[in-house]
C-alpha cells in the first residue's frame, strides 16, 4: 500500500491510537493497588507523624492500628454522625457548604495521653494544601502539626513540610479564652505569642495558606472542641 | 566492536561538549531552570529525560518505514507521551516519594524540546542502535547540566547536596548566610548562562560572528 495515501495514513493512526489506549489503560489498571496503597499508607504515616509517631511507610498500617484508638466522623455541630472516617477525602467536604461537612477525627493514644487529631484541607500558591493537627487533651493545645501540598515551589513555599516549620506550631494553642483564634503565620521572624508562628521567607503566600487552612477548618471543628471529652 | 566504534562513541559522548543540548543548542532551558534548585530532582529528572529520549529514538527509529510523514509529528507526540504516562504510572506505584517531589515536572517531560528535537533530527533518518546512543547521549548531557546547576544552587542556597547540610555550622556563626537569590529560577539562568559562557570561551569555533 502506498505509505503517503490517505487510507494507509487514516489506519496507521486507528492502529497506533488502539495500541497505545491498550497499553495505558493495563499499565494504569495493573499498578493501581500499588499506588492506592501507597496513597493510603502515606495518609496513616502522615496522621502518626502528628502526633510524633514516626515510622517507614511499609511500617504504617500495623503502627495506625496500634496508636489510633478510636476513629469517627462528627458534623459541625459537633455530633458524632455514622460513616468511615480514614475514607473520607478532606477535599472533597471542603467543598460542600460547612453544615453539610462530614469531619473526621483521630483519637491516638500516645505515652498514656489522649491526642486529637485533626485533618485540614486548605489552598496554596499553586495548589492545594493539607496536613494534620493534633492537639492535647484540653482540645486547646497543639501537640504536633504535619504538612503536605501538592505543587508548591520546591526551597520556597514547599518548605511547609520540612520539621522546622512544623514544630513552630507546637505548644501554640487555638483558643483565646472562650474564642477560636487558630494560629497565625506571621512575616518578619516577630512571632512570639502563644497565637502565631514565623512564616516562611519566600514562600508568603504559601504561608498565608497554611494560616487560612487552620482557621477555616478549625472553625468547623469548633462546636467539637469546645463540647466536653 | 559496534559499541566501541568511533561513530557510535561520537553519538554516545559528543552531547557532553560541543554538541550539548543545553549549552550549544540552547534546548530544554525551560525544566533546567525549574527542577535545578536541589540536586535530587535534578537527578531524577535527568534519568526520566534519558530514559524518555532513548526509549522515544528507539521506537521511532524502528517505525520509521512505517510512518506516514503528513502525521509523523503526531505519531512522534503520541509515543514520547504515553512513554512520559507510563514512567509517571512507575514512579507513583515504585517510587512514591520521587513521584511527589517532582510532581507536575514529570508530566513536563513532554514540553522538553531535546526529545522531540532528536527524534525528528535523528531518530526517524537512522537505524534503532545509533538512535539510542543518540538520545541516550543527549539525555544523559542534558542531565549532566542540570546536576552542575543544581550543585551550585543547592549548596550556595540552601547549603546542602542531596538534602545534606555540607556547609559547617562554624562559617554560619562567623556571619555567612545562605543566598536566598540562588533558589529562585532567575539564578538558574544567570548560572546557565555562566556555564554556556565558560563553555564557549574554551570552545572558541562555538561562538557565532
Amino acid at each position: 500500500m502506498n505509505k503517503e495515501s490517505n487510507k494507509y495514513t487514516f489506519l496507521f493512526s486507528v492502529a497506533m491510537v488502539f495500541v497505545v489506549a491498550i497499553l495505558l489503560t493495563l499499565v494504569s489498571t495493573g499498578l493501581q493497588p500499588r499506588q492506592n496503597e501507597n496513597i493510603e499508607n502515606e495518609k496513616r504515616q502522615d496522621i502518626l507523624r502528628s502526633v510524633k509517631v514516626n515510622v517507614s511507610r511499609e511500617a504504617s498500617r500495623e503502627a495506625f492500628d496500634k496508636y489510633i484508638t478510636r476513629q469517627f466522623l462528627v458534623n459541625s455541630s459537633g455530633e458524632e454522625i455514622p460513616g468511615d472516617a480514614f475514607a473520607v477525602d478532606p477535599g472533597k467536604e471542603i467543598k460542600k457548604t460547612p453544615g453539610e461537612r462530614r469531619l473526621p477525627v483521630f483519637i491516638a493514644r500516645v505515652d498514656g495521653t489522649t491526642k486529637y487529631i485533626l485533618p485540614v484541607r486548605g489552598t496554596g500558591l499553586w495548589g492545594p494544601l493539607w496536613g494534620y493537627i493534633s492537639l492535647n487533651e484540653d482540645k486547646n493545645t497543639i501537640f504536633g502539626a504535619v504538612f503536605d501540598h501538592k505543587s508548591e515551589t520546591p526551597g520556597l513555599g514547599a518548605e511547609i513540610t520540612r520539621d522546622d516549620f512544623r514544630s513552630r506550631f507546637d505548644g501554640k494553642t487555638i483558643f483565646e479564652g472562650e474564642t477560636l483564634v487558630s494560629v497565625r503565620v506571621e512575616k518578619g521572624g516577630k512571632a512570639g505569642g502563644p497565637h502565631e508562628v514565623d512564616a516562611i521567607s519566600g514562600g508568603t503566600i504559601t504561608s498565608k495558606g497554611v494560616e487560612a487552612m487552620l482557621k477555616d477548618n478549625l472553625t468547623c471543628y469548633e462546636s467539637f472542641l469546645k463540647s466536653l471529652p | 566492536m559496534n559499541i566501541l566504534s568511533s561513530k557510535s562513541r561520537q553519538l554516545l559522548l559528543g552531547p557532553f561538549n560541543k554538541n550539548n543540548a543545553i549549552l550549544v543548542q540552547i534546548l530544554g532551558i525551560c525544566s533546567a531552570l525549574a527542577v535545578t534548585a536541589k540536586m535530587e530532582p535534578a537527578l531524577v529528572m535527568g534519568v526520566s529525560v534519558t530514559a524518555v529520549t532513548a526509549l522515544s529514538s528507539v521506537i521511532l527509529s524502528s517505525l520509521r518505514d512505517a510512518i506516514p510523514t503528513r502525521v509523523r509529528i503526531i505519531v512522534q507526540l503520541v509515543v514520547v507521551s504515553t512513554l512520559v504516562i507510563i514512567i509517571d504510572q512507575l514512579l507513583k506505584a515504585f517510587a512514591y516519594d520521587v513521584s511527589k517531589q517532582l510532581s507536575v515536572f514529570v508530566g513536563l517531560i513532554i514540553t522538553n524540546c531535546i526529545i522531540m528535537g532528536r527524534v525528528e533530527a535523528f531518530a526517524l533518518a537512522n537505524k534503532p542502535w545509533p538512535s539510542l546512543l543518540d538520545g541516550a547521549g543527549n539525555g544523559v548531557g542534558y542531565a549532566f547540566i542540570l546536576l552542575l546547576v543544581a550543585f551550585f544552587r543547592e549548596l550556595l542556597g540552601s547549603g546542602t547536596l542531596f538534602g545534606v547540610p555540607v556547609i559547617p555550622g562554624a562559617l554560619y556563626r562567623w556571619g555567612y548566610a545562605n543566598n536566598g537569590l540562588m533558589i529562585l529560577p532567575p539564578m538558574a539562568l544567570i548560572l546557565v548562562g555562566v556555564i554556556i559562557w565558560i563553555h564557549r570561551a574554551r570552545n572558541k569555533e562555538l561562538i557565532e560572528q
